[in-house]
Parts: C-alpha cells; sequence; structure tokens
C-alpha cells in the first residue's frame, strides 16, 4: 500500500511526463543509431546543452514568478559582443570586460523588471521592446560584423569559464559544472528557502502575496536581473568555447528557453516551477535536435518534432492538473 | 464604558460624485462577532475595504484601542492586527496549506544566512491549528490549497489569522457558495475564533447565517450606518430585513406583489 502511493504520487510528479519522453527519446535513438551514445557523441550535446540551460535555469525561476523574459537571446549575443570591443579596442583586460558586461545585463534586467512591475507592462511587450534595443546595439556596436575572439586562449578566465579535460572518453567542459551548481542552487532557492516560497507565490496569487507583507515587485526585479546576468554569461561561456562573438548569435534562443521550461513542467501562468524539470526538457530538446540529424531526419524538420513536443507535454500537463485538482 | 477595539467616526468615501460612504460610524467591541448587514450598495463593502486598508478613505478617523491609525495599505492594516478573510483571494493555491499559514513569515532554520524555511516546524504548527479551527478530517499539511473544498480553504484562512493574533478578523461572504455542513463549519470557526479573544466581522447576505453566530448586529443602509446595537437574541429576521431596506411590513408585502405583477 505504502509502495503503491509512492509509486502514484511519483507518477503524478509534473516531472514525470518529462522523464518518460527524454528515455523514450534516448532508447529509441540509440536504437536506430547506436553511436548515438558514443562519448562524442554525448560531450558535443552536453557542451552547447549547458550553456542555453544556464539560461533556462534562471527563466524557470522568473516564470515562476508569473513573468518571462525574452530579451534573453539578444543578450547571449550583446554581452560577448560588448566583453570582445572593450577588450579589442585596449580599453579593459578581459576580466575587466566581463565584469563590466555583467554588469550592464544586471541593468538591462533591472529597466525590464522596473518596466514590468512599476509601469505594469506586460513582461511580453517590455522584453520585446528589450530584445530588439539590445540586438540593435550589438549591431550597431559591430557594424553587423564578428568581432577578433582568439586572444583568449589560454587565460585563466577562458580556463574556468569552459577550460575543457577528458575523463575517460569523455570531453568535458567546465561550464558543464557552472551549469550543475546553479541548478543545485537555484533547485534550493525555488524549493527550500523563504525566497522561493515568495516566487511560487507572487506567480500564483499576487495580491495575497503582497497582503501578506512579500514585496512582490522586488521579487520580480531580482528575478529579470537573474535572467539577465545568466543570458549574458551564458553568452561569454559559448563565446569562449567556439573562438566566436557574432552580433547576431542567439537569435530565436528565447523562445526555445521558454519551451525547455514549460516542458518540464513550470506553468507559464506563474506559481508553480519545477528545476528539476527543466535540467529534463533542457535535454528533451538537445537531444532531439541531436538525435534527429543522427538517425537522418533532415535538420530543417526539427521544428516540426519540437512543435509536436511542446503540444504533447502541454496537453499532459494539463491532463495531470485537472486530475490534481479533483484530489485524485 | 470600555473604549472598543476599533472605532470609525465619521468616515466619508466618494468615488468622483458618487458617494459611498456619508458619516458613517462605526465600532467593535474587544471579543464581539458583529454581524455587518445591508443590501447592495449600501456601503459594506466599501467600509470593509476602508478598515481592511485596501481603499483610502476620504475623510474621517479610525481608532484602534482608542489610538488614532491611518492604514495605508492592507499589510499595514495586517501589521495593526486587522486580518480581511475574501473568499479564495487570500490564499495562493499551488502552494501547501502550511506555506500559506507562513507566507510572508516563515521560520527560518539555522544557519540563517542559508535562508531556508523551516518546514518541520510550519508542518507541525499547521496540523495543531487545523484542529484548533476543528477540522477533524486528517489533511496532511502539505496539500495544495487547489484541492481544498471552499470551507477548508476558509478554515485555513482563519486559523491564519488565529495564529498570527489579529485582533480583528474580517470574513466577508465567507458561506458564500457553501454547502450545508461546510457552512456549519465555517460558523463554528468564527465561533471559536471569538472563544480564542478575537474579535469578528461577519458579513453575509444570507441573515440567518448572521443570526447563528453573532453578538450583536449592525444596518447600513446608503452609506450610513442606520442600526448598531441590534441584538439577534432579542429580535427576528423579519424586523432586521425591515430596517435593511427601510420599509414597512406592508411596504415589503406591496414591493414583493408590485414585483411579480410586473414579472407577470
Amino acid at each position: 500500500m505504502e509502495n503503491r502511493s509512492f509509486i502514484q504520487s511519483f507518477i503524478a510528479r509534473a516531472e514525470f511526463g518529462p522523464l518518460v519522453l527524454l528515455i523514450v527519446e534516448l532508447v529509441v535513438f540509440w536504437g536506430i543509431n547506436p553511436d548515438f551514445l558514443s562519448p562524442q557523441n554525448i560531450s558535443n550535446i552536453l557542451a552547447f546543452t549547458v550553456e542555453l540551460g544556464l539560461i533556462a535555469l534562471a527563466m524557470t525561476l522568473l516564470m515562476t514568478s508569473g513573468e518571462f523574459d525574452l530579451s534573453v537571446g539578444s543578450l547571449f549575443g550583446f554581452s560577448p559582443v560588448l566583453m570582445w570591443t572593450l577588450y579589442n579596442s585596449g580599453v579593459t583586460s578581459l576580466e575587466m570586460g566581463l565584469l563590466i558586461a555583467l554588469i550592464v545585463a544586471a541593468l538591462i534586467g533591472l529597466v525590464n523588471g522596473w518596466f514590468v512591475t512599476q509601469l505594469k507592462i506586460p513582461s511580453f511587450l517590455v522584453t520585446l521592446g528589450m530584445l530588439l534595443v539590445v540586438r540593435g546595439s550589438a549591431l550597431f556596436i559591430t557594424d553587423g560584423f564578428p568581432q577578433r575572439t582568439w586572444s583568449a586562449e589560454g587565460s585563466w578566465l577562458a580556463n574556468i569559464l569552459v577550460g575543457d579535460f577528458y575523463v575517460g572518453p569523455f570531453r568535458i567542459y567546465a561550464s558543464l559544472f557552472w551549469f550543475i551548481g546553479a541548478a543545485i542552487v537555484l533547485g534550493y532557492v525555488l524549493t527550500q528557502s523563504r525566497t522561493g516560497n515568495w516566487i511560487q507565490a507572487a506567480g500564483g496569487n499576487p495580491n495575497a502575496a503582497r497582503a501578506r507583507g512579500v514585496n512582490v515587485s522586488r521579487v520580480k526585479v531580482g528575478l529579470f536581473i537573474l535572467s539577465a546576468v545568466m543570458a549574458s554569461l551564458a553568452g561569454v561561456i559559448s563565446s569562449l568555447r567556439t573562438s566566436a562573438a557574432n552580433p547576431n548569435s542567439g537569435t530565436g534562443y528565447e523562445l526555445e528557453v521558454i519551451a525547455m521550461v514549460v516542458i518540464g513542467g513550470t506553468a507559464l501562468t506563474g506559481g508553480r516551477g519545477t528545476i528539476i524539470g527543466t535540467v529534463l526538457g533542457i535535454l528533451i530538446l538537445r537531444v532531439m535536435r541531436n538525435g534527429i540529424v543522427l538517425i537522418g531526419v533532415p535538420g530543417l524538420a526539427y521544428n516540426i518534432f519540437i512543435g509536436a513536443i511542446i503540444l504533447g507535454m502541454m496537453a499532459l500537463h494539463s491532463w495531470l492538473e485537472r486530475r490534481h485538482q479533483a484530489g485524485t | 464604558m470600555a473604549e472598543p477595539l476599533i472605532r470609525m467616526e465619521n468616515i466619508r468615501k466618494s468615488y468622483g460624485r458618487v458617494q459611498a460612504l456619508v458619516d458613517a460610524n462605526f465600532h467593535v467591541n474587544e471579543k464581539e462577532i458583529v454581524g455587518l448587514l445591508g443590501d447592495n450598495g449600501a456601503g459594506k463593502s466599501t467600509l470593509i475595504k476602508v478598515l481592511s486598508g485596501a481603499v483610502p478613505l476620504t475623510s474621517g478617523d479610525i481608532f484602534i484601542r482608542g489610538r488614532k491609525v491611518t492604514l495605508r495599505s492592507t499589510s499595514d492594516a495586517i501589521a495593526h492586527g486587522i486580518e480581511t478573510i475574501y473568499q479564495d483571494s487570500a490564499l495562493v493555491t499551488q502552494l501547501s496549506i502550511a506555506r500559506n499559514l507562513f507566507l510572508g513569515r516563515e521560520p527560518i532554520k539555522a544557519p540563517r544566512f542559508l535562508n531556508r524555511m523551516d518546514q518541520d516546524a510550519m508542518n507541525t504548527v499547521a496540523r495543531d491549528l487545523l484542529k484548533q479551527v476543528g477540522i477533524t478530517k486528517n489533511i496532511p499539511p502539505t496539500t495544495p490549497i487547489g484541492s481544498l473544498s471552499g470551507g477548508e480553504r476558509q478554515a485555513v484562512a482563519i486559523a491564519r489569522a488565529m495564529h498570527f493574533d489579529s485582533d480583528l478578523i474580517i470574513l466577508d461572504e465567507p458561506t458564500n457558495n457553501l454547502g450545508v455542513a461546510e457552512t456549519q463549519g465555517v460558523l463554528s470557526f468564527v465561533r471559536s475564533a471569538r472563544d480564542s479573544g478575537h474579535s469578528c466581522i461577519f458579513i453575509a447576505h444570507n441573515i440567518h447565517h448572521v443570526f447563528q453566530v453573532v453578538d450583536r448586529i449592525v444596518v447600513m443602509r446608503r452609506g450610513k450606518v442606520v442600526a448598531d446595537d441590534i441584538d439577534p437574541k432579542k429580535t427576528t429576521v423579519a424586523e432586521v430585513e425591515r430596517v435593511i431596506t427601510g420599509m414597512s411590513d406592508k411596504e415589503i408585502r406591496d414591493a414583493i406583489s408590485d414585483g411579480r405583477q410586473s414579472h407577470g
């Protein structure tokens, strides 16, 4: 009996659906093409996964509080461009360039949060506007050309962010540990800390939260800043790893990140969020992108699968939610 | 006479040209359940919103135990010991009972810099409180509010007000949309709140529910308090209805039959 209710409550969890889907993906791709689980391919999947993943982790908290951020993709492109432009023109060291890029990102997050909480403009419109401003700035600074980046080779900054080493046959980047660390810290914040309780209340019923003395605006502004800084950091990590700083990079990432978060079981309307679910959502989409190419489906068909996954998972989550509400 | 817990004097509230409250005077004594009655538009909700800090008053004074206060927001009112329970709106449905009870005042486990909620302590207190307000069903404190019934949600909100020592608990239509058994449950929560030393304002359309639980009835009409010392034990529902509408028995009967004729 005890055992059965444990299994039942496990199945009722928002993370159960995504977990099953991920396992099905892995089994199907591996069955069709055994190279899918080769150390080299796994290393490939992980390298870029964690960069988008950093953004998705922060987005999970923001979406739980009832807001979202469309400007993350543009910050992913803008921040490395800013850092390299400062460095290449001899204004600052690379480290100082990174620090300035992160501070600028934090200010952009602050502005997003201020517009949303003080002017009461929906985050969709605010961050859409910010997307254009930030992307436009990146293009303007660079005249649309990629920045020179080769000089990062061997610097301590590049080593701690994306230094790579081999564990057996697996090539691991340092960014994987940043991702795991961020997932643990943000998961802790969301489920164990009182801040997490406020984040969920801010998304679930902001008026009730305010009446209990929770500063809903401050919670949201803080999360907008977190989201912008993580997008900026992810952009810099990606730029150091690929030795490229293209003002157009990150285009469309905002939607992919939001898809990862909702597939994982976080409610688009706020109030409920899960970091474990988001980690699963990140893997589902990245594994799908990698796997369908390996089994010979044309890469251009990728979006058909992504769209179908989003629709399917949304249907599953809404069904689970209704079952849950009915008390079964 | 002892100073009342809450005293509102000459309260005016106008929305543009509309006068919602016209020199309303109202008080609540310590450990007293007051039933606030009035027709739609009589000014009950506006008076409650002023007292709960949800809307600012145009003019007039509010005293708590004789001390003048200004209530700028709902959290201001809560800090002054005035808790308002609107149906549903006071709780976060996605969060558990325990997390709702302590929302904004979560106890922290040592070491403090980890900002970690003491969930064991929260659950223990929640379990005790649910028993105290008379929920006999075994509901774990980790149950999300979304899967509770309307009456149980009212109970959680009342339990929270009791735990954080609110002096005055305002219940706005707590028995709306509730079944008979659930209504009796809510009425008994209200009584247990009074018995443990809290005062209540009870607003309900159903006069019978008010009669069952309150110590004193206050009636409002057109933005004014027209009767503030009706003892439910010494009066009848029909008499109170007359005060609410401002009409005599015959006028009420005529109005009803007029209505029937115009409908027929």
